[in-house]
């Protein structure tokens, strides 16, 4: 019995039943603007009446602190992060997404499997074995890829949060400075994306543009997606 | 499948159920090496630095689902892999590990995950050049390891898996189905099953045996002049 609502094997040892909910992945750059987005369409869905749950990379319960002191301590190799990272994946899509997807509710994920598959090939891994590693992973209902220019990203990230070791990709080529190391290595990640957006059908949205324009066409796609589902009406409640 | 060894080194591993004596074999094997003046490096299970913190806390709050339990075990393989096993191999030196990726795919499998799905994962590791398969009998396994210990920990005994209410009766069907997996690894893989009822120097004869045949005219890195005898320590040694 194939299970097509996963990429792969899904997770055989559990019957997993409908899944009212929808499952809608913001994708792209570090300082694209995922997380302001998210923030505008839960408030938004939520006055729809709809039930939002969010999560995003490194939320997991399970794993957050260990990958967290790897992160500080700069000790993580290749394989090792790409493995951890699946792992604290596994344990929100087993633990957080599929049971809220049950309840109904709209899931708004930051970065799905497809940003850890991105950072792992730019790191030399073997796309095909990146591949069947998700093969556990839920489809998503909706992707939107985020697209902006490297340019964009680095005036927003140093007006805000600013330039990080990992953002960088610093363990990957030893370069003098993060600025530098951040354009080459966030450059290829978005090559990288581009290609995924093929195989993976990623609706690609213009993020260089005003909050608010990005905000729209988001919305748009969205209220599409949702035309059919039921948000929670105050008469259910009583 | 596994990659071929194309390093200098030599990679000999350890497989069996929990009380097969394997442990005891791989230990006495260490130091024969050592004593033939090779330069030999231990490896554990599950001994990673980086993964134990996290290991140990889902172990402690049943976390684990079988399939984050499986990502996180090959989490740990990775950072040994990575940061130890692979390098010594490249250096010449013989590497014994007790437990491979055999052991997953036995557990793992036990717990329902997809079986090609946790092969596609250690796919990155290497066919050791010696595969010891000890198999003993279940009953026999199970009375070693009940006067050696008091109690059975829950997800050893598989309780996550809901086989029994009985500690020792979920162990029982837990390692049995792990006995299954292994069978079939024998020709999968190449692994060299050594009957586990024989006394240890029996059995220690036959490794030896096994050893000197797969050693014999090779030359790894050599002992510096000088060096005490214990060369490299596991971390778990210290």
């Amino acid at each position: 019995m194939t299970e097509d609502r996963f990429f792969g094997a899904g997770f055989p040892y559990r019957t997993i039943e409908d899944l009212p909910g929808k499952l809608i992945v913001l994708e792209g750059s570090d300082g694209v603007g995922r997380s302001t987005q998210t923030q505008l369409l839960r408030r938004w869905l939520e006055d729809e009446g709809f039930a939002v749950s969010d999560t995003g990379l490194r939320r997991s319960d399970m794993t957050q602190k260990g990958l967290e002191d790897a992160r500080k301590g700069h000790t993580l190799s290749r394989i090792t992060m790409s493995l951890f990272y699946a792992t604290d994946f596994a344990d929100r899509l087993e633990n957080q997404i599929i049971p809220a997807l049950q309840a109904g509710f709209v899931v708004l994920s930051d970065r799905y499997f497809y940003s850890i598959m991105a950072r792992d090939i730019v790191r030399g891994a073997d796309p095909e074995w990146a591949r069947q590693v998700y093969g556990f992973a839920l489809k998503p209902d909706l992707v939107l890829f985020l697209k902006a220019d490297v340019s964009n990203l680095v005036s927003r990230l140093i007006h805000g949060r600013g330039l990080n070791y990992w953002e960088a990709g610093m363990d990957l080529v030893p370069s003098s400075n993060l600025y530098d190391s951040f354009l080459d290595y966030q450059s290829r990640l978005i090559s990288l994306y581009d290609q995924l957006s093929q195989e993976y059908e990623f609706v690609t949205i213009d993020a260089g543009r005003p909050i608010m324009n990005v905000f729209e066409d988001l919305q748009d796609h969205i209220s599409d997606l949702l035309e059919d589902q039921q948000p929670i009406l105050e008469e259910d409640l009583m | 499948m596994l990659r071929k060894n194309d390093t200098p080194g030599k990679l000999i591993i350890v497989e069996g159920i929990d009380g097969s004596g394997k442990s005891t074999q791989i230990d006495l094997l260490y130091k024969w090496l050592q004593a033939q003046g090779h330069s030999v490096y231990f490896s554990e299970w599950n001994s990673s630095a980086l993964v134990k913190s996290t290991t140990k806390r889902a172990k402690k709050r049943k976390l684990f689902t079988p399939t984050t339990f499986s990502l996180l075990q090959c989490t740990d393989f990775a950072d040994r892999w990575e940061n130890q096993i692979l390098p010594l191999l490249k250096a010449g030196v013989v590497v014994l590990a007790d437990r491979y990726a055999f052991t997953a795919f036995g557990r793992d499998v036990a717990r329902g995950v997809d079986r090609q799905w946790v092969r596609n994962l250690y796919s990155f590791a290497m066919q050791p050049d010696i595969a010891l398969y000890f198999r003993v009998p279940l009953d026999i396994a199970i009375q070693r390891i009940t006067s050696a210990r008091a109690t059975l920990k829950y997800y050893e005994a598989g309780m996550d898996l809901n086989l029994s209410e009985s500690r020792i009766e979920s162990f029982k069907l837990f390692q049995e189905r792990i006995l299954n997996e292994y069978d079939h690894m024998v020709d999968e893989f190449g692994l060299t099953v050594i009957d586990g009822t024989l006394t240890v120097q029996a059995q220690q004869r036959l490794v030896r045996e096994i050893a000197k045949q797969e050693l014999d005219g090779w030359q790894g890195l050599p002992i510096p002049e000088g060096s005490p005898q214990i060369l490299l320590q596991t971390e778990s040694h210290l």
